[in-house]
């Protein structure tokens, strides 16, 4: 299986949970603390994501930023020119 | 931010960077910022930013202009397509697009909307239609739907008093002058997506000069409607969209 991981931006996320319940792999949560606008924010409680990108189609906030693992094949073309494709969804 | 991470992963989904850093001010669960970046994502990708003219409407979304990288406009209540049409007519070649809520585009702006359709602007228009006024503290609008309660209508809506909620969507495409006009919503992840691919579209046949594009989303309001964001979303599926089904209303050939 594919892995991934997503920073969230935990200043700006408001909590509405909506990254939660749009996310396949149960990996997102909500924290235990408060942000500074008193919001308890997502975040990532297993590492078994893999960077399906649904969690920030629909975060209101663009809170969240999704990596995936690059496929070896690639890693090695990539390591000879260090462009970059951003693949958006 | 660097695109890849310890060389093994790569960024396959960020913010845009025609959305300014600016922390929206909108309640949580709000669609506008789903529809915000989406509408900046297809911008972006275009690689458009430099040439589009944004009008932004008064309601909820009045402070887009805040949020949204690129070259805004702010019009008078339920204007924003009329001062779409002034910077339509005197930058012709530009991309331009009106963002406007329901109490701003279906009812003190409806003139406006109908008139600028008619005559086939050359415009993107999206209505976000979430059967509220979010921004004055949820009171009826005529999207509301019937038996729906508002702040102005506690008991609900009562259609033989105030009337059935109104159609826009359907009506204006009516209008010659109307090219693509479709209904979309951002509650799951398939439906942002669908909303993306009407986005692009729209933008692409502005360079033909074929017509008005009109996309209404159907979206929520957690605070006006008084859920969660997640109950709003159940709620608005349940009860939007038998009233106002997600679909192309008008499709033109070429995008058949």
């Amino acid at each position: 299986m594919i892995s991934g991981t997503v920073i969230i931006a935990t200043e700006i996320c408001k909590g509405c949970e909506l990254c939660i319940a749009s996310c396949p792999q149960e990996s997102l949560g909500l924290s235990t603390s408060i942000n500074r606008k008193g919001y308890r924010y997502a975040t990532l409680l297993r590492n078994n994501c893999t960077g399906c990108v649904n969690c920030a189609l629909v975060c209101p906030d663009s809170a969240i930023t999704v990596y995936r693992e690059i496929k070896s094949t690639k890693r090695q073309s990539q390591s000879a020119q260090p462009t970059v494709a951003t693949q958006t969804a | 931010m660097s695109t890849t991470m310890n060389g093994t992963m790569e960024i396959v989904y960020e913010k845009p960077k025609t959305l300014t850093d600016n922390p929206t001010h909108y309640c949580p669960g709000c669609g506008h910022g789903v529809i915000h970046r989406v509408l900046m994502e297809v911008i972006n990708e275009m690689g458009i930013a430099e040439q589009t003219v944004g009008v932004a409407p008064v309601g909820c979304s009045v402070f887009a202009y805040n949020y949204m990288n690129i070259d805004m406009q702010e019009a008078a209540h339920g204007r924003a397509s009329a001062v779409a049409t002034g910077v339509r007519r005197v930058l012709p070649d530009k991309f331009v697009f009106s963002y406007q809520g329901d109490g701003d585009l279906a009812a003190i702006g409806t003139g406006e909307t109908i008139h600028t359709i008619n005559r086939g602007e050359n415009i993107l228009m999206v209505f976000v239609n979430n059967g509220i006024y979010g921004m004055t503290g949820g009171q009826m609008a005529p999207t509301s739907l019937c038996g729906m309660i508002t702040s102005t209508t506690p008991y609900g809506r009562d259609e033989h008093f105030i009337g059935h909620p109104l159609k826009i969507t359907e009506m204006i495409a009516q209008l010659p002058g109307a090219y693509y006009v479709a209904r979309h919503s951002v509650h799951t992840p398939a439906a942002v997506r669908k909303l993306k691919k009407a986005f692009k579209a729209s933008f692409e046949s502005q360079k033909e000069k074929k017509g008005t594009c009109f996309i209404e989303v159907v979206s929520n309001c957690p605070s006006g409607w008084k859920m969660n964001p997640l109950e709003a979303n159940e709620w608005m599926e349940k009860n939007m969209f038998p009233y106002f089904p997600p679909g192309d209303i008008k499709l033109p050939a070429t995008m058949k």
